[in-house]
């Protein structure tokens, strides 16, 4: 914040305290305007539900939270300091559930995880028990080419399952999964919830959840 | 949930984990590999056939054609550097990675150059012999091609991730990257030249060597930054 001569109000005060906040959050690609003076806080145990059609900018301000765009206005922060200044830490918090798995197509599940596991801290879970949580615990041998899409979607939840980190970025996480598959998201993300973990989700559905939501539609 | 004690894995775990990645991706797909070395075996082994094989000329332009054959190659495999991690999504999950960027981005380059300059270097001895090339000049040649591939691999690395977006890139690409690669052609070509004449060549060894390091240690931010550039 600026300095000024004012006291801060409220809703400044508790952006800034919050864990994850962003105050007036403006981004322009192109010639559109994707959202403009857009705010949130984001506590322990809470999860920010980012609502709206298909291409109004859900994908773009996760891209944002995770500090790989630059906003026209407003900063993102995590802890009261700027994400942008403290990247690297800041994405040592974090894991990220995109559109695209980043999951190498020629590489069998143990190795994409391998691999995971030698950038992030992991958690103390299980990798075994995470497995057979999410039904892929006989895939670990294949090439992931080799599986179906909402396999291989369930491989990069075990990513996520195995990252310790507090916070989740989820872009459309029910994307390729069958019922049971988007219960069980559903269960993870109560779980980590209620670890005091905080959770970001873009979604297109109704999500029912025993939680704090902070809903942003965008338009 | 968060144990604040425990730390996020070394820097060298993540440079190895990355190598060792594409190490493993370019075993289980070898085409990428032998693309560029079998392009880098055809021009060697044509030209002979399109100038005529009289010694002389051989052992004069033998030098030159295997540096710029080793040039276009190694331009070839550039593409495929950050290529398929742009498209699978891997690219992304590298920017959100607590590892440093640029230690990841060298990762990849050592990786990148394992895969398409070593395997250059160890072949480009049998190529030199059809040009008639003594084997203390082949010595020199693959000592110019270790530190000049070493340095196109880096110098390409800064270019591939400025143009990873975009399709079709490749002439981008080269047009970005050869004004930087020059150097590396005219000192390699002309020391092994020199060499052959039973001249003085070592400066020419010196330079590529100091080009080398220059680019083994700004290249890396380079790449990292245009890698966040052009994933913007």
């Amino acid at each position: 914040m600026c300095p000024r001569n004012s006291l801060p109000s409220a809703t400044e005060c508790k952006l800034l305290t919050a864990k994850l906040s962003a105050a007036n959050l403006t981004l322009i690609r192109g010639e559109r305007c994707l959202f403009e003076g857009l705010d949130f806080a984001l506590d322990n145990g809470g999860l920010l539900l980012l609502e709206g059609r298909n291409g109004c900018g859900k994908t773009s301000l996760m891209r944002a939270i995770a500090g790989m765009l630059s906003l026209e206005t407003g900063e993102i922060h995590w802890n009261g300091v700027p994400v942008l200044q403290q990247r690297q830490t800041f994405h040592g918090e974090l894991v990220w559930l995109a559109h695209r798995t980043g999951l190498k197509w020629d590489l069998t599940m143990v190795e994409n995880l391998k691999f995971e596991r030698s950038l992030r801290r992991q958690s103390d879970r299980d990798p075994e028990e995470v497995y057979a949580k999410l039904g892929i615990e006989r895939l670990k041998r294949l090439p992931l080419r080799s599986l179906s899409a909402g396999q291989q979607r369930r491989v990069a939840l075990a990513r996520m399952l195995l990252a310790d980190v507090p916070l989740w970025l989820m872009d459309e996480p029910f994307t390729n999964l069958d019922r049971e598959g988007r219960k069980l998201v559903m269960e993870l993300v109560e779980d980590h919830l209620g670890a005091d973990g905080m959770c970001v989700m873009a979604a297109h559905q109704d999500v029912e959840i025993d939680a704090p939501v902070t809903k942003i539609r965008m338009q | 949930m968060t144990d604040a004690h425990k730390e996020q894995p070394s820097i060298f775990s993540g440079l190895a984990a990355t190598a060792r990645r594409d190490l493993l991706l370019a075993w289980k797909r070898p085409g990428d590999v032998l693309n560029p070395l079998f392009f880098f075996a055809m021009v060697c082994t044509l030209f002979p056939l399109a100038v005529g094989p009289s010694a002389e000329q051989l052992e004069f332009s033998g030098p030159g054609v295997l540096w710029v054959a080793a040039l276009l190659a190694t331009l070839l495999s550039l593409n495929s550097l950050f290529g398929s991690d742009f498209e699978d999504g891997s690219l992304d999950q590298l920017l959100v990675s607590p590892q440093p960027l640029p230690v990841l981005a060298l990762g990849k380059t050592a990786a990148h150059w394992l895969t398409s300059g070593l395997p250059l270097v160890l072949v480009s001895p049998i190529l030199a012999i059809t040009y008639r090339m003594p084997m203390s000049v082949v010595g020199v040649m693959m000592l110019t091609l270790t530190l000049g591939t070493i340095t196109l691999s880096l110098l390409g690395s800064i270019g591939a991730a400025l143009t990873v977006g975009l399709h079709r890139g490749t002439a981008l690409l080269s047009l970005l990257i050869l004004p930087l690669a020059m150097p590396v052609l005219l000192l390699g070509a002309n020391t092994v030249s020199l060499a052959a004449g039973n001249d003085v060549y070592t400066t020419g060894i010196w330079a590529l060597g100091a080009y080398a390091i220059a680019s083994l240690s700004l290249a890396p931010y380079a790449t990292a930054a245009a890698l966040r550039i052009s994933n913007e």
